[in-house]
């Protein structure tokens, strides 16, 4: 085994040596070493990428779908605010003005820019479009220029999250169409019908036709599923399903004559004389529909002057109903809808209406709990981590000691969300929800980690600077402090931000100690009810409004960002107090 | 104990000894146990004033123990023990009531490798002083700062930069460097620690330059690897073996005479 050249002669030459480095099987071996690190060079990589690709995956998706929150609808309108609105001219004061009631106000705003709507419900409808908080920007004007009252303000009102989420393109797709023939509406508002001269809805009816039947073979598949189960009540409801499917058949098959149009199809309109009909019953030459916006005149109008516009979305499958739809349009089409960032996600709390729910309360009780947590947990565990390291005597107590700070950093989050619920809330009854418990639960979390990474940075100083220090008559606490704790202190910096960013994250302890609550007020303390950002997350993402979940995405988002700024700031740190040596 | 005890009346390097200024330091019976091992064993040895004293021997002969005893730098590893006694001008060193943090401002120490503050060159030199409270003003830390590496023989080459880094500057310059911060303190004994292991010939020539000019002022006492720098630089030289001393005395006599059959192997490099 010793001697390979003399055992195995390399082929055409002998090489006086012991080790005969050019033998067919040296040249395998180094063949088969750089085949390894090839292959370990490939592992690598390919877990690189894997990891990226995950990594972007997630960005991406959580980019794509938190932007959007980060904008905002408003329309800008003119609000004829009336003299008397806030009580009796003259003896208005901002405390009126503050407490005033604006349903008016912001009403006849929508009804100066979309006047003649006459029924009830469709002026409900559009009075809904407005966000509750879509009076504080006029509010906030108000206040700050009193004498504005009576006289028209242009300020932009905050529309509903459904509203928004319409010019987010969570709407439905339109197709307008320019009909050949001549069209007659008979009435301008209430139930009217519009005849052509030509067949100019043939085409819609025909696709109503083919989505009646895409439908009824939907339904059929339905009722197959259904009647294979064994369940009784499944196989009726079977039978049901089939009777509709045959239903839906029937109306797709039946050659002409009128059909009534319902939410589970597209919805035909027919924009005609400045107003919008929508057809309830379709037939090739007429429709029979609802006013959503009322006609200027009943006259006639050529085919230039009047469309026939498909919502593809059946109406059932939208947020926004076809009455809604029509407003936004129109509203749209007067230039008055303005998209802007959304500053309130910054500057309020959070909030049942997704369009008011704002970041600003989690941001700062997560600020407050982290620098309870920081206040606490920097001295106590570099001060925990100089004593072990460099003053305790080393004995069975200290080992002890030890062992267990090793431990508790292993100990499952939750635990200590007990601990401070059962210590901090009931034993020292300490204020619930509070920033100050926080940061106390997150300060036993993450100080075991702060004096294990203080400790390691401690060891790895070279001990000839404490040598050095010792040997011109430093005393052993001078050349701690003097030398080697400084020395330490970036490794301490990094371990610290580690550990803070781990706090950041957090939820589960908060959870125990009732940081789950829907507050809405920005704390202003540190015994004031709050919650952190993983919570809001939490929360957030939990309710069924859907602006909610692109509000969950953008607080990650910011979360995100908090954190990239909390590791730059350590980076940052490291590279200032960093020294060689 | 084979160990040959120094005789003092035999010390003839009385030309660098003040008259009636005796022994600066005085070991007897010294015994060091780091644990279960007995390093050093029943060391007795006298080092003279204003002069410099090398120690040779074998790596692990207890040099550096012993060395470390002398300002009880062993204080700081827990498992070591030491017995005996060591005096510095007759004062006990390891006396209850001596602080210890004073004795180290009295003897300075240079270590094997240089091992200068990452802080600038002239915060290197002003912590032993600043610490001790050795100056009144800036202008005083001034003075002892450019006095220490005037006397360092570094004041010429960092005079313009002290504010660099102390780790900015070459090896023998940080060895110097480390000089300086050691009399900073005015100590009255300099220990040296193997001080040119790290460094190259030049370097080298010049911190032994150094030393000599040092001996009219300071004990020094130099561990070395180099038998041929112990003959420069040292009036008396001592050999220690197996944590024994098996010989000292005068430099020339220890070189071309030694009594001890291990020392005759040791400069004639049979053991080492
Ligand atoms: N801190 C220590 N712990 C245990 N043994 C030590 C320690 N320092 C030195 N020793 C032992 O003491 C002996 C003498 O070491 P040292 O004085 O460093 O020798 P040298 O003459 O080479 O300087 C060696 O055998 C060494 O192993
Ligand atoms: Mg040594």
């Amino acid at each position: 085994m010793t001697d390979i050249s003399m055992s195995q002669p390399s082929g055409s030459y002998t090489v006086n040596r012991k080790f005969d480095i050019t033998s067919a099987e040296a040249q395998g071996r180094i063949r088969s070493r750089y085949r390894a690190e090839a292959r370990f060079k490939s592992y690598g990589l390919l877990a690189l990428g894997i990891t990226s690709v995950f990594v972007v995956i997630l960005l991406a998706d959580v980019f794509v779908r938190g932007l959007p929150a980060f904008w905002q609808h408003r329309l800008v309108l003119d609000v004829p605010v009336a003299a008397d609105a806030f009580g009796a001219p003259g003896s208005v004061d901002a405390a009126a003005i503050r407490g005033g009631d604006y349903y008016p106000v912001t009403k006849a705003a929508l009804a100066k820019a979309i006047p003649g709507i006459e029924s009830r419900s469709a002026e409900r409808q559009l009075n809904r479009l407005l966000s509750t908080g879509a009076p504080d920007i006029l509010r906030e004007t108000l206040v700050a220029d009193p004498s504005l009252i009576g006289k028209t303000v242009k300020v932009p009102l905050l529309l509903s999250d459904d509203a928004d989420l319409y010019f987010k393109g969570a709407g439905s797709k339109i197709v307008s169409r320019v009909p050949r023939g001549i069209a007659t509406p008979s009435g301008v508002t209430g139930e009217v019908t519009v005849l052509t001269a030509s067949n100019d809805f043939a085409d819609e009816l025909a696709t109503i036709k083919r989505a009646l039947s895409v439908r009824a073979g939907g339904v059929e598949r339905e009722a197959g599923r259904l009647q294979r189960s064994p369940d009784k009540a499944n196989q009726a409801r079977a039978v049901e399903l089939l009777e509709v499917a045959k239903a839906l058949r029937a109306r797709a098959e039946q050659p002409r004559g009128e059909e009534p149009l319902d939410a589970d199809i597209p919805s035909v309109l027919v924009e005609i004389n400045g107003g919008l009909v929508k057809a309830t019953k379709l037939s090739d030459s007429a429709i029979t529909g609802e006013v959503l916006l009322p006609l200027k005149s009943a006259d006639e109008a050529k085919p230039a002057n009047w469309k026939i516009v498909t919502y593809v979305t059946p109406e059932a499958n939208r947020k926004v109903n076809d009455q809604e739809a029509a407003f936004l349009e129109r509203l749209r089409s007067l230039g008055v809808v303005e998209s802007g960032f959304n500053w309130r996600f910054f500057t309020s709390g959070d909030s049942r209406e997704p369009e008011l729910a704002g970041i600003r309360g989690a941001l700062v009780g997560t600020a407050l709990t982290l620098l309870v947590t920081l206040a606490l947990c920097l001295p106590l565990g570099v001060g925990a981590a100089v004593y072990l390291e460099e003053f305790a005597p080393k004995n069975r107590l200290t080992d002890l000691v030890e062992v267990n700070i090793n431990n508790l950093a292993a100990v499952p989050s939750i635990v200590f969300g007990l601990l401070g619920l059962a210590v901090f809330l009931n034993f020292f009854g300490l204020p619930r929800s509070a920033p100050l418990v926080g940061g106390l639960v997150l300060a036993l979390l993450v100080l075991p980690t702060i004096i294990i990474a203080s400790r390691a940075a401690l060891r790895s100083v070279p001990p000839s600077i404490k040598e050095a220090a010792l040997g011109v008559g430093a005393s052993h606490q001078q050349a701690i402090f003097h030398h080697v704790l400084p020395l330490a202190m970036p490794g301490i910096m990094t371990g610290t931000i580690i550990g803070m960013a781990h706090a950041l994250g957090e939820t589960a302890p908060l959870l125990m100690i009732g940081m789950i609550a829907f507050i809405v007020d920005v704390p202003q303390s540190f015994v004031e009810s709050a919650t952190v950002m993983p919570v809001q997350i939490y929360l957030w993402s939990d309710l069924p409004e859907q602006a909610f979940q692109a509000k969950t995405a953008a607080a990650i988002i910011v979360l995100l960002g908090f954190l990239f700024v909390m590791n730059g700031l350590a980076i940052w740190l490291r590279k200032r107090f960093e020294r060689r040596w | 104990m084979d160990a040959i005890v120094a005789n003092p009346s035999s010390a003839t390097a009385a030309a660098h000894v003040m008259p009636g200024s005796g022994f600066k330091v005085s070991a007897r019976d010294c015994n060091v146990y780091y644990g279960e091992k007995h390093a050093l064993k029943s060391v007795s040895v006298d080092i003279p004033d204003r002069s410099v004293m090398a120690f040779i021997g074998p790596s692990g002969c207890g040099k550096s123990t012993f060395l470390r005893c002398i300002n009880r730098m062993n204080d700081t590893i827990p498992i070591c023990r030491v017995t005996g006694k060591i005096t510095i001008d007759g004062q006990d060193v390891y006396d209850q009531s001596l602080d210890v943090v004073q004795l180290r401002a009295r003897v300075g120490m240079v270590f094997q490798k240089p091992n200068p503050f990452p802080k600038s060159i002239y915060d290197n030199v002003a912590y032993g002083p600043r610490i001790h409270g050795f100056a009144q003003s800036r202008a005083e830390l001034d003075q002892i700062v450019m006095t220490s590496l005037e006397k360092a023989g570094l004041l010429k080459e960092v005079k313009d930069r002290l504010t660099d880094s102390g780790t900015s500057l070459s090896g023998g310059q940080q060895q110097r460097l480390c000089i300086a911060r050691a009399i900073a303190v005015s100590p009255e004994v300099i220990l040296m620690d193997e001080p040119c292991s790290a460094l190259d010939p030049i370097a080298t020539a010049r911190i032994e330059e150094l030393i000599d000019e040092l001996r009219s002022n300071y004990s020094i006492i130099i561990v070395t690897h180099s038998m041929q720098q112990a003959a420069r630089v040292s009036q008396r030289t001592a050999f220690f073996h197996l944590g024994t001393l098996v010989e000292e005395g005068e430099t020339g006599h220890i070189f071309t005479n030694p009594n001890d059959k291990r020392t005759q192997d040791y400069i004639t490099g049979r053991i080492g």
